[in-house]
Parts: C-alpha cells; sequence; structure tokens
C-alpha cells in the first residue's frame, strides 16, 4: 500500500519502518484505515477544509495581498507516537528547557557560561535579541521562557533530533488544538477505538501557568491579556484563539497605558490593570519610549513598569538570544554545563560559518547541505542544497561569502516519513515535530505530541507553512 | 470588557445592517429603473445620495447614471468604501477583532457571508441574475441575525451591537425620507389627492414595508400617513420610532449594568422625548426637511457620544 510512485526506502517511515512492515504504534490505525472506504475518507478530507475555512483558521503570507488569507492544508492520517518514545521525548525537552531557562538567567545575571569559556562572547555581544537593558533583572517567578517550542526531527527508529529551539514567541499550538478537534468530529468511532492523549487542556494550563507568573505589583485573582499586532498579523487566529479559550482579553498596543505605575487597559468603564502580559510582538515592539520609536504596537512606558515589578510580560524580553541558530550548535554544552547531564536528545550536526574551517567545508559541499540564516525563521533565506539548482547554489554561494557568520549549515537529514491521504492513497511525506512546553515556578508541563507538521509536495524537505507545508493532528498513546 | 472590542462589535452591527439597506435601496432602484426607463438615471442618483454614495460614484464614473454602472458600483467596487462587498468586509474584520466575545455561531454566520458573497459578488452580476444576489445577501444577513439572537449572551457586547444595528437603521430611514421628502410635500397641501404610485412603493420597498403598510392602512395611500408610518409607528422595524425605542433599551442596559448615566443615555432619551412624542401633523406644519435634518444631525451626535462614553477609541 505504501510503495507507490516515488517511495524511498532510505527514509524512515512512523507507519512502516524500514521493511514495511506497519510499526506496533500504527497497528490500530492501520488496521481500521484498511477496512475504510477511500471515498469516505476523501469526503471528510473535504470537510475538514470547510470547517477549517468557516472558522477562519486562516494565515497571512506576508508580501501578499493581505485579502489573500490561505489555509494550512490539513491531512486527516494522524501521526502516532508510542507511549514510551514520549517518555523518552519528553524527559530530553523538560531537560532542554531548564537549562534554556537558566542559561538565560546566567546570560542577564553573573554570566558564567561566558567566563567559563564554554561559549564564545561574541555570540551574544553580537547577537542583536541580546537585550543589556535585563541585565540583573529578575523577571518574575524566575521565569524568561513561560512558553516554548523545542523542533525536533526523526530520522530512525530511535534516532531522534533537536532542530530548533523557539523560545521568542513559538506559534502553532492552535492547530494543535484545532486538528484535534477536527479529528475528533470526522472520526470520532477512532477514538473510542484507541486511547489518544487529551491535548485540549492546553489553554487551561497555559492561564495557570501565566497566573503562576504574577508580578509582585499583583493583589488577588492575576488578570491575564493576550497582546497581539491586529488583524493582519498572520497568526491573529492563534493570538484571538488563545485568548478566547483562557478568557482572557485580546489587546493591541492602542488599548493600552501606563497608569499610575500599572500597565492598564482602556474598557468600556475606564482603565483596568493587566497583572501578566502574553505577548506575541517582538521585543522590539513592546515599547517606543525604550525600543524602537516608530513602533505603534507596544505600550510607551512598559519597560518601567516591568522593571519595578508592575507587570509580567512572557515570555521575558530578550529570551531571542536563545534562538539564534550559531547559538543552538552550543546548547549540548549548555545544558552540560547548567544541569551536570549529558544531553538526552542530540543536536543535528551543525557548521558555524563564521569559523574559516567551517566555512571552508560547507562552500565545498554546499550540494549536499542545508544552509539557514542564523536569524531565519520560517523557512525564509535558508537553501536545501540538494534540491535546489546550480543557479541558486551559486547565488547562495556568494550571499554565504559576503556575510558567512550570518550562516549555519547542517547536513541535509533523512527526515522521516509519515505518509499523507492522497488521491491515490497512502504516501509518504516528511515531517517535524514542535511540541509546546510551558514553564512557570510550579513547574514545566509538555502537551503530550505537539503540532507535526509535513512537507506536502513528494521529496520536499520544506515542512514550514510559508513554503507550502501542512499539519497532521499528532497522538500520543496512552501506555 | 475594552472599548475597543466594543466597537468593534457596534462597527460590526452598524455594517451588516448597512449592506442590508444598500441592498434593499438596489432593489427599490432597480425596480424603478425597468419600469420608468426614461427617469432611470434620476432615480439611480437619488439611490446613490440615499446611500450616501453618489460622491464616490461621481469620482469614479462622472454622470454616467446607467443600471448596470450603478449596480455594479454599489454591489462590489472596491473603488467604493460603501460598496456591498467592501461593508461586508469591514462588518467581518471588525467580527474578527471582537473575535473573542462572539459565540463560534456568531462569528461563522458572519465569516460564512464575507465568504458567500465575496464569490458571488466576484464577477460583475449580470441583470437577470441580480434578484437572486440580492435575496442571496438579505438571507446572509438574516442568518446573522438568527446566530445572534440563538447564540449570544446578553452581556454589554451584545448591547452595542444593537445599538450599532438600529443607530445604522434609523440613519438609513431618515434618509429615504431627506432624499424622497419633496415627493411627500405637495399632495399633503390637498389632502386626499395621491401621490405617484411607483414613487410611493419605491419608498415602502425600500424599507421593506409596502405590504405592511397595507395590512395597516388598507388601501389609501398618502404622503402623511406614509411619513407617519415610517417616523413615528413603533410596530414597524424599521420606523425611527422603533430604533430610537430600542436605541434607548440598549443605553438602559448599559446605564444598569455600569452603574452610569452618561451623555449618552440623555441624548437618546432626548430623541425620543423631544423629536419623536408628537403626532404627525405637528411634524409637518414645522417643516418635514427641517424635522428630516433635525433628526440626522441628532442621530449622528449620539453615535458620536456613544464612541465618547464608552471608550471606543483613546
Amino acid at each position: 500500500m505504501l510503495r507507490g510512485k516515488g517511495w524511498r526506502i532510505s527514509f524512515f517511515d512512523e507507519m512502516t519502518g524500514q521493511e514495511g512492515e506497519v510499526r506496533s504504534p500504527y497497528r490500530e490505525y492501520s488496521d481500521w484505515f484498511g477496512r475504510e472506504d477511500a471515498a469516505r475518507i476523501q469526503r471528510k478530507a473535504q470537510q475538514a477544509e470547510a470547517f477549517f475555512r468557516t472558522t477562519g483558521i486562516t494565515f497571512n503570507v506576508y508580501g501578499q495581498d493581505e485579502a489573500d488569507e490561505r489555509l494550512i492544508p490539513f491531512d486527516v492520517v494522524p501521526r502516532i507516537i508510542s507511549a514510551s518514545e514520549w517518555r523518552r521525548l519528553s524527559r530530553g525537552i523538560e531537560q532542554r528547557v531548564r537549562a534554556l531557562n537558566a542559561f538565560l538567567h546566567d546570560i542577564y545575571h553573573r554570566q558564567e557560561i561566558l567566563r567559563a569559556g564554554r561559549v564564545p562572547i561574541e555570540l551574544i555581544s553580537r547577537n542583536e535579541a541580546f537585550l543589556p537593558m535585563m541585565m540583573g533583572m529578575d523577571p518574575p517567578g524566575g521565569i524568561y521562557t513561560h512558553i516554548s517550542g523545542i523542533d525536533i526531527v526523526r530520522t530512525g527508529a530511535d534516532e531522534f533530533y533537536v532542530l530548533e529551539d523557539n523560545a521568542r514567541t513559538p506559534s502553532g499550538v492552535s492547530y494543535m488544538l484545532e486538528n484535534r478537534e477536527t479529528m475528533l468530529q470526522m472520526f470520532p468511532e477512532l477514538f473510542a477505538k484507541i486511547s489518544v492523549r487529551e491535548v485540549s487542556d492546553y489553554p487551561l494550563n497555559l492561564l495557570k501557568s501565566l497566573a503562576a507568573c504574577a508580578p509582585p505589583a499583583c493583589g488577588g485573582t492575576p488578570t491575564v491579556a493576550v497582546l497581539t499586532p491586529g488583524i493582519h498579523n498572520s497568526a491573529y487566529f492563534e493570538h484571538s484563539f488563545l485568548a478566547d479559550q483562557m478568557g482572557a482579553e485580546l489587546v493591541e498596543g492602542h488599548d493600552l497605558r501606563v497608569v499610575d505605575g500599572r500597565v492598564a487597559m482602556r474598557t468600556t468603564q475606564g482603565y483596568t490593570p493587566i497583572d501578566v502580559l502574553y505577548r506575541r510582538v517582538d521585543d522590539d515592539f513592546l515599547d517606543p519610549l525604550n525600543f524602537r520609536p516608530d513602533s505603534v504596537l507596544g505600550v510607551p512606558g512598559i519597560w518601567d513598569v516591568y522593571r519595578a515589578g508592575g507587570i509580567t510580560i512572557a515570555n521575558a524580553p530578550g529570551t531571542g538570544i536563545a534562538d539564534d541558530k550559531a547559538l543552538y550548535s552550543y546548547m549540548p554544552d549548555i545544558i552540560e554545563f547548567y544541569t551536570g547531564e549529558k544531553a538526552l536528545l542530540p543536536n543535528v550536526p551543525t557548521w558555524r560559518c563564521g569559523e574559516p574551517e567551517h566555512l571552508r567545508e560547507v562552500l565545498d559541499r554546499l550540494p549536499e547541505l542545508v544552509v539557514k540564516e542564523v536569524h531565519g525563521s520560517g523557512g525564509y533565506g535558508m537553501l536545501v542544497g540538494p534540491a535546489a539548482s546550480k543557479k541558486a547554489i551559486a547565488a547562495f554561494r556568494a550571499k554565504l561569502e559576503a556575510n558567512p557568520r550570518n550562516y549555519i549549515a547542517q547536513p541535509t537529514l533523512s527526515l522521516s516519513t509519515v505518509p499523507i491521504f492522497t488521491k491515490a492513497g497512502l504516501a509518504p511525506r516528511h515531517v517535524d515535530l514542535r511540541p509546546f512546553v510551558l514553564m512557570s515556578p510550579q513547574g514545566i508541563r509538555i502537551t503530550p505530541g505537539g503540532l507535526t507538521r509535513v512537507a506536502m509536495s513528494k521529496g520536499s524537505l520544506v515542512v514550514n507553512s510559508s513554503q507550502g507545508g501542512g499539519t497532521k493532528d499528532t497522538w500520543v498513546l496512552e501506555d | 470588557m475594552l472599548g475597543k472590542t466594543a466597537g468593534s462589535l457596534y462597527w460590526m452591527a452598524r455594517y451588516l445592517e448597512r449592506s442590508e439597506n444598500n441592498a434593499r435601496l438596489i432593489d427599490a432602484g432597480f425596480r424603478i429603473a425597468l419600469t420608468r426607463s426614461n427617469t432611470a438615471a434620476a432615480e439611480w442618483r437619488s439611490v446613490l445620495v440615499t446611500a450616501g454614495q453618489d460622491y464616490y460614484f461621481r469620482q469614479a464614473h462622472g454622470a454616467d447614471y446607467s443600471s448596470q454602472r450603478v449596480v455594479d458600483f454599489m454591489l462590489r467596487d472596491p473603488a467604493n468604501p460603501s460598496s456591498i462587498m467592501s461593508v461586508i468586509k469591514q462588518a467581518r474584520d471588525n467580527a474578527r477583532t471582537a473575535r473573542t466575545y462572539l459565540t463560534r455561531e456568531a462569528w461563522e454566520a458572519v465569516n460564512t457571508s464575507w465568504m458567500t458573497l465575496g464569490a458571488l459578488l466576484k464577477r460583475q452580476v449580470r441583470e437577470d441574475d441580480l434578484p437572486d444576489v440580492l435575496a442571496a445577501i438579505r438571507q446572509q444577513s438574516g442568518l446573522v441575525r438568527g446566530a445572534f439572537a440563538g447564540t449570544m449572551l446578553r452581556n454589554d457586547g451584545y448591547n452595542f451591537s444593537r445599538l450599532g444595528t438600529f443607530l445604522e437603521r434609523a440613519d438609513n430611514t431618515a434618509r429615504i425620507l431627506d432624499v424622497k421628502y419633496y415627493l411627500l410635500l405637495p399632495s399633503v397641501a390637498h389632502i386626499g389627492s395621491s401621490i405617484d404610485n411607483v414613487q410611493w412603493e419605491t419608498i415602502l420597498r425600500s424599507v421593506s414595508a409596502h405590504r405592511a403598510y397595507h395590512w395597516l392602512y388598507g388601501a389609501e395611500i398618502s404622503a402623511l400617513k406614509i411619513a407617519e408610518f415610517l417616523i413615528l409607528y413603533k410596530q414597524m422595524p424599521r420606523s425611527l420610532a422603533f430604533c430610537c425605542d430600542k436605541m434607548n433599551d440598549n443605553l438602559g442596559w448599559l446605564a444598569r449594568a455600569y452603574g452610569e448615566e452618561t451623555e449618552a443615555v440623555r441624548l437618546g432619551a432626548s430623541i425620543c422625548n423631544d423629536r419623536l412624542s408628537r403626532p404627525i401633523a405637528s411634524i409637518f406644519d414645522n417643516g418635514l426637511h427641517e424635522f428630516i435634518t433635525d433628526f440626522l444631525r441628532a442621530n449622528a451626535a449620539l453615535a458620536r457620544q456613544i464612541e465618547r462614553d464608552y471608550r471606543f477609541v483613546e
């Protein structure tokens, strides 16, 4: 069934492994699928699309007509992870997020790791996301990374790698939730048959986790609000979705101002203080008085309120340094430095193009590597060597030579595949996984699974939604 | 709730109401243009003036008031800020801004309207398809209204959206009278003489009330009665008196919930008490045109006061 055109046995398929035999987490699903009428599933897939449209689960692609709202393609075949696989992953993720938070605290305080020479100082001093104003600041509860997304790829039955850390403002969690909701509506019988772990408590956990980080100025039940750049932002759906699910207000910069030493929102009856602001705008735009003066997305003076303990900003300003892909290459050292343990989840081997020897090797092997911008995201500005034309590689070579420090390179990984449903039956496509992690003084909570992104076209390794990638529901099985 | 959110709910409702009213105006204009081709241009112009779109139309097309041009302009021209497509988009943008205050059903109704009309109005509408398209527009607004009535909490957000609906509707009915009042005037001088049949039918059709009028007044058509029906008759859901009553209900609800009598509450009451609590004859005596002008001004002042009192903007 899986041996259609283009099927390359060299990739690990999560449903059929390398041998073509259905792996145990997929067994029940595969039995069910075998008995189902393909036409019925086809119909369901179309219903799902209509459901996403009427619900407005759309995103805007930057640089295109604002009226052009697109759907992220949704595939009806779930990505299934066994209980034991998940235990292993979640231990590694928890370790990593703890280390990230400790690292951020250290960088903005004594900088022990720099003094110990484990991470080169330039990676911080040249890091655009580094905020000198955060030096010596203690964010409420000691938390920097309230919400993070750790991107994971798989290359074999026992081979998992962390591909990227997203500690700034990871997005996609609304898709994780809506994908499950859609699957429950379309195939309720599957969930009766197979015990899949819940994800729907994420918004309430998010609310609890944020409320547990309330600032000293908060008296009583913390008021939480979500700060969005507005309806034209590509992730606006997610911002309104999370605010709605948490029962929190969804605010924009022009709804807020500093009143009596607190950040307050303009309600129909006057100004009400906010305790915790889950902001979905970047640091640069937070406070036009203290950061970018041309920004209209933020709140003049919020920085001073933050310093004085009048508000919690989640994630803390300055966490973006951890998203830097050059810094990523030091994560195994960072984990060891703060936890005293070896990293449970390995990094993908990474060449730092800023180092002459690394650069030489990268330039030699460009057609076989993946090259990424250090600060890039969303799959923009990257080169996938094996998939690129000679011309594209030559153009990229020039960019790389002009500004090597701006790039890292990695081997082209044999990303695992999971089948998607096509008119011609099941067909394998490459996937990655973004689990979502909440951190508060009460602990770390990881929603079972996360968002599975899938490259919808055959052979493609780029799963980003801005580049035509789709998503799948992700199942973590109960023991 | 946030002042901005209150404002978005209010404007969403205003735009939805406007799209429905404009569909009705197009319908009435289309009928008269079909039956009286010699005065069609003048009729279309008066439709555009009523809808507040004549300025934009002349910017785009000069004085070419042909049915096809006007209908296309009013339905789907992106250069026309009040075209049905522009207005639906505005309504949907406001609904998106206030998304957290809408039920799933209410949001989906607005979003579906936008998608459905977007598909219907993608290309120029052929004349013989126009009745179907207008019917679809009315039907969509019915679905939105139903979703709101059936699922929304009766809280401050709901009251703000209702305020938007009735302010817009009162404005629309008053504008219809403002443009057509001269037709009603001469006949008042000689009570009993009937006004131009097609004209009065157009007025009543513009508010979807030509049948209701006959139920109420029988076959007799008089300027005084039409004016009374549209201005003072409280059981007619598009009359000025009905709209003002509803606005006062919504303002009263907000005053109780917030424990604060705002200036808007006072203004709303004064429209009802000072302007609409007298017989139609006295309105005519003091001048119908003056009455309508004053009403439009008071209605607009109320709208501004609501925005201020409930902090829609800073």
